[in-house]
Formats: C-alpha cells, sequence, structure tokens
C-alpha cells in the first residue's frame, strides 16, 4: 500500500488525540492508570479496572504480535488494491489491548498467527494511523 | 424461577415475496408479511396491539437494511397500540421479538406484530455489495467504526472472518467444514420455493468460487435479498388460528464480555456465548432435546460458532460436527437451517430462520420438513450482538 492511498481517517477528537496523533512522534499512545497501571482503549474518562479518574496518555513500545488476521480480496472499495491484510494486533505490554490494523511492508501470504510486527505510522491529513509490519 | 417469556407464544407468521431485485418498497412487503401474520394468528388488525422491529427506521445505515420505522407500519394499518419499540442495540435481530414476549408477560399488550424488512438487492441494484463508511462526505468516521474503517475493513466479512481464521488456527478447522455448512444450506433451499439459489453447490464449487476475505470466499457469505418477515407475538392463552401457536421456553440476551469486535476477549466465540448460556439457565430442557436448529449464517463460521455455544458441539469441535454434512442434514441428528439459511435463502436477516422455526414446529415444511420436531432453537447475531430462542409445540 502506497502512502498516499484513500482511507478514511478518524474525526479527532480531544479524548483520542494522543492517539491519533502519537504517530507525528513516532510514539503509539495509550491512555494508562496512574492508580493500577492498566492500559486503557480506547480512551475512557475512568480506568474500568479501578475506577480512577487519573489517567495520562503514555507511549508503549510499539511492539506486538498478530492475534489473527485476514488477507481482503474484495474491492469494497475501487481506489484501494488488493489482497491486503487486515490483522488484530495484541500490543506487547498488555495483551488484552487489541488494535484492528493492516500489516504491511510483507506479502499478504507471509502473515500468519503470532507474528512478531512493530508499530509504523502512515499520516493521512491530521491523522496518524498505526500500521504493523514484520520486525526486522 | 418462572422464565416469564414462557407467557408468550408465536400465535401467526408471515412472510413476503422474496426476491433479488423487487422494486417493490419495504413498507409495501412490510404489509404482506403482517397481514399474512396477523391472519394466521387468526386475529384481525383491530386486535394487534403491540408493534416492535429491529433496526427501527432512518439512522446512518447501509441502503436498504433498515425496513420501515414501527410509526409508518404502525399508521399503515391504523393500529392502536399499548406497547411499541424499534432499534439496533439488543440482543441481535431477535431483540423485538424477545422485547415483545417481555412487554406481553408485562401485561402492556396482548398481540404484538413483530417484523424484519430488507431490500438491500434493490437498494444495492446492479452493483457491488458496497462497502461500510464509504459514503461519508468527508472521509471522516466516528464512535466504534474509527478503529475498524480505516483499515478498510469495511465489512462484516472481514470482521467475522479474522474470528474464523483464528478458530482455523486454534482447533484446525477447515474451509471444507465451512463448506459443510454451505453445502446443507444449498441443499434444504431447494425444498424451500422461496429461496433465492437452489440449484445444487457442490464441494468444488465451494473451494473454488472467488476469495472474499480469507478464509471466506463468495459462498461462506450470505446473499442480499429483498423481503419481509412478520410475526405475532401472543399471550399464551390466545388459542391461536388454524395453526397453533409456538410456544416460547427460553430467550438468551446476554453479553458479558467487551462488546466490541477488536476488545472481545475471545477470538475464538462472541457474544453468542453468553446470550447461549443464558438461554440454558432459564430452562430445564438440554441441548440434546433439539430437534431442528435455525442458526444465523450471515458467514457460515458463525453459524458453526453457534453450534458451539448452544453446546451442540463442544468447544473447537464445531469443525468435525458438521463435516461431511450427514449430522446437520434434514435427515440427520441435527437438522440445520433447513430452509436454506441465509447463505442460500436470502438474508432476511434472521426472521428468516425465525419463520422457518415455527413453520418446522408446525410440521409445515413439506419436502423439507425434518420430521416432527418438537423443540427447536433459534439464534441471531454475530460479533458483539447475540440474542437466541428456544421454541416448543
Amino acid at each position: 500500500m502506497s502512502e498516499t492511498e484513500f482511507r478514511l481517517i478518524p474525526e479527532v477528537t480531544p479524548e483520542t488525540e494522543h492517539f491519533w496523533r502519537g504517530g507525528e512522534r513516532g510514539e503509539l499512545v495509550f491512555l494508562r492508570c496512574e492508580s493500577c497501571r492498566n492500559y486503557i482503549h480506547p480512551p475512557s474518562p475512568v480506568c474500568p479496572e479501578c475506577l480512577s479518574r487519573e489517567l495520562s496518555p503514555e507511549p508503549v513500545s510499539g511492539h506486538g504480535t498478530v492475534a489473527t488476521y485476514t488477507v481482503n480480496h474484495q474491492p469494497w472499495n475501487p481506489s484501494v488494491k488488493v489482497p491486503y491484510v487486515i490483522a488484530l494486533v495484541e500490543i506487547d505490554e498488555q495483551p488484552s489491548v487489541r488494535l484492528m490494523t493492516n500489516i504491511v511492508g510483507c506479502d499478504p501470504e507471509d502473515v500468519h498467527v503470532g507474528m512478531r510486527v512493530r508499530v509504523k505510522f502512515e499520516e493521512q491529513d491530521d491523522v496518524y494511523l498505526p500500521l504493523f509490519e514484520p520486525e526486522a | 424461577m418462572e422464565s416469564i417469556e414462557r407467557r408468550a407464544s408465536i400465535s401467526g407468521i408471515g412472510q413476503s415475496a422474496i426476491g433479488r431485485r423487487l422494486n417493490r418498497s419495504d413498507l409495501d412487503l412490510t404489509i404482506e408479511a403482517a397481514l399474512e401474520a396477523i391472519a394466521d394468528a387468526g386475529l384481525t388488525r383491530d386486535e394487534i396491539d403491540g408493534i416492535a422491529s429491529y433496526p427501527g427506521g432512518g439512522g446512518a445505515l447501509p441502503p436498504g437494511f433498515s425496513g420501515p420505522g414501527t410509526p409508518e407500519v404502525q399508521d399503515a394499518l391504523r393500529l392502536k397500540v399499548g406497547w411499541h419499540m424499534g432499534g439496533l442495540e439488543g440482543p441481535a435481530q431477535l431483540a423485538p421479538v424477545i422485547n415483545a414476549c417481555l412487554a406481553v408477560a408485562a401485561g402492556l399488550a396482548n398481540h404484538v406484530l413483530v417484523y424484519r424488512t430488507v431490500t438491500e438487492a434493490t437498494a444495492q441494484g446492479s452493483g457491488r455489495r458496497g462497502g461500510m463508511g464509504l459514503g461519508a462526505p468527508d472521509r471522516r468516521v466516528r464512535g466504534i467504526f474509527q478503529w475498524m474503517l480505516p483499515y478498510h475493513a469495511y465489512s462484516a466479512a472481514n470482521w467475522v472472518a479474522l474470528y474464523a481464521q483464528r478458530h482455523m488456527h486454534e482447533f484446525g478447522t477447515t474451509r471444507e467444514q465451512l463448506g459443510a455448512i454451505a453445502i446443507n444450506a444449498r441443499r434444504n433451499a431447494g425444498g424451500n420455493p422461496k429461496a433465492i439459489f437452489r440449484e445444487p453447490l457442490t464441494m468444488d464449487d465451494y473451494l473454488n468460487a472467488r476469495m472474499i476475505t480469507t478464509p471466506f470466499g463468495l459462498y461462506d457469505c450470505d446473499v442480499p435479498c429483498d423481503g419481509s418477515t412478520a410475526v405475532i407475538v401472543s399471550r399464551v392463552e390466545h388459542a391461536g388460528g388454524s395453526n397453533a401457536p409456538v410456544k416460547v421456553n427460553a430467550v438468551g440476551t446476554a453479553i458479558r464480555g467487551r462488546p466490541t469486535w477488536d476488545q472481545w476477549d475471545d477470538l475464538t466465540t462472541m457474544a453468542m456465548r453468553d446470550a447461549a448460556a443464558q438461554m440454558w439457565s432459564r430452562t430445564d430442557l438440554k441441548p440434546a432435546d433439539v430437534e431442528v436448529a435455525e442458526l444465523y449464517d450471515g458467514f457460515s463460521w458463525l453459524t458453526l460458532a453457534w453450534l458451539e455455544a448452544l453446546g451442540f458441539a463442544a468447544k473447537g469441535e464445531g469443525g468435525p460436527f458438521v463435516e461431511g454434512g450427514k449430522r446437520i442434514a434434514i435427515d440427520g441428528e441435527l437438522p440445520l437451517n433447513t430452509s436454506g439459511g441465509q447463505l442460500s435463502a436470502g438474508r432476511l436477516h434472521g426472521f428468516g430462520l425465525l419463520h422457518e422455526a415455527c413453520v418446522q414446529l408446525r410440521g409445515l415444511g413439506g419436502e423439507r420438513q425434518a420430521g416432527a420436531p418438537k423443540v427447536a432453537v433459534v439464534a441471531a447475531g454475530g460479533g458483539p450482538i447475540a440474542g437466541c430462542l428456544l421454541l416448543t409445540r
């Protein structure tokens, strides 16, 4: 997938800005509870574990594991080249936090469950979408 | 504890013409189904005092997905109702049926018209099945879809495929096993004059069809259609019309995991796990008592996942359960999706399955009749929505 291809993009809000714009600094950022240290995704005003409201954005390593994937062949959107890989990636710091994403930088046929990946951001207007590529 | 859904029955069923491009309005189809259901229940429209539907009218839903809202149908038939609802949130497409049971049990209504209408085939015209969100003028997505659509995951096919793939990885489920569900549906559709696709489907046809999103090929995906299905939910005391009412034995509505596609706790099952467990907790009947199963098949793997969730197969063993298709055939130990399901009969969105369960319990299935079943299960939904019904005669 090229850097400039069409994508739908999120509407950035004050609640999601840390996530959608962290890529400007090359950082994958989640809200984290200052009390119980739980990572929270999607963003919420309250920690779902301990109900603390003391939450702050914190970067993670950007490394993770493919929990599952699908190779999409259907041209739902004629302006997007197929096939491409949609995956759920579990982040290393807290595997219960998953991101739906695309796996890029490899042949779609090479993607597998358990594959180690790292984040790679794609800039689209004012957002930086976290995609993932194979670890070197 | 009394399961108060047993104070309700399904006293009438009706279904409009079903087709690929009927070019009739959703209200027109709905009235056809509703009047048939009302007559089947031995009632007149003056006796209908409740109305409910999924997903209700309006909203930013794909073209042809919503039928008419309940106010339009109420007004068209000049109904005077003591209870009404329409909406998208709840235990999947069966939510209005379950809610109607509770409304009847609570005494808010005696006879509720419940319907689901789709005109997706006409709305899509001769074009491809569209992706979600692509019509947004500013290409911005909001709410839960912001976590999925930016990655070109435009369809439920993609979202369900992620789960199917993980199920294959953990349990060795195969495409041939998913194919057994599609082939069974097509064989059963041969006995359903209203089914969209009735010509036989072979395993070669299935495996050689074009890939949509791995592991789903074309025949793993249901077929958009136009049509309306209606049922009348009545107080159980109502004697019904010439066909006896079908009794509601138990309902399942629970969702105990995180209610999203990406954060759900177990990537090999869905909300069906919780709805099914709750349904069995409300009855003395067991999976072994069920003689016909009408399980949601928006995508083939969802049916397999429902088979596991409902306890017909152990976790991870849905694949071997359906393999070869004998067990799930009309004359097998658990006849499955006897009218062809959504994969072959058309995407009536859960209500086609509900209608067929009633047909089977009344013994009116004709050449597709699966013996003389006394207990049937109906399940609808995939992902973070699920609802199920245990019905008896």
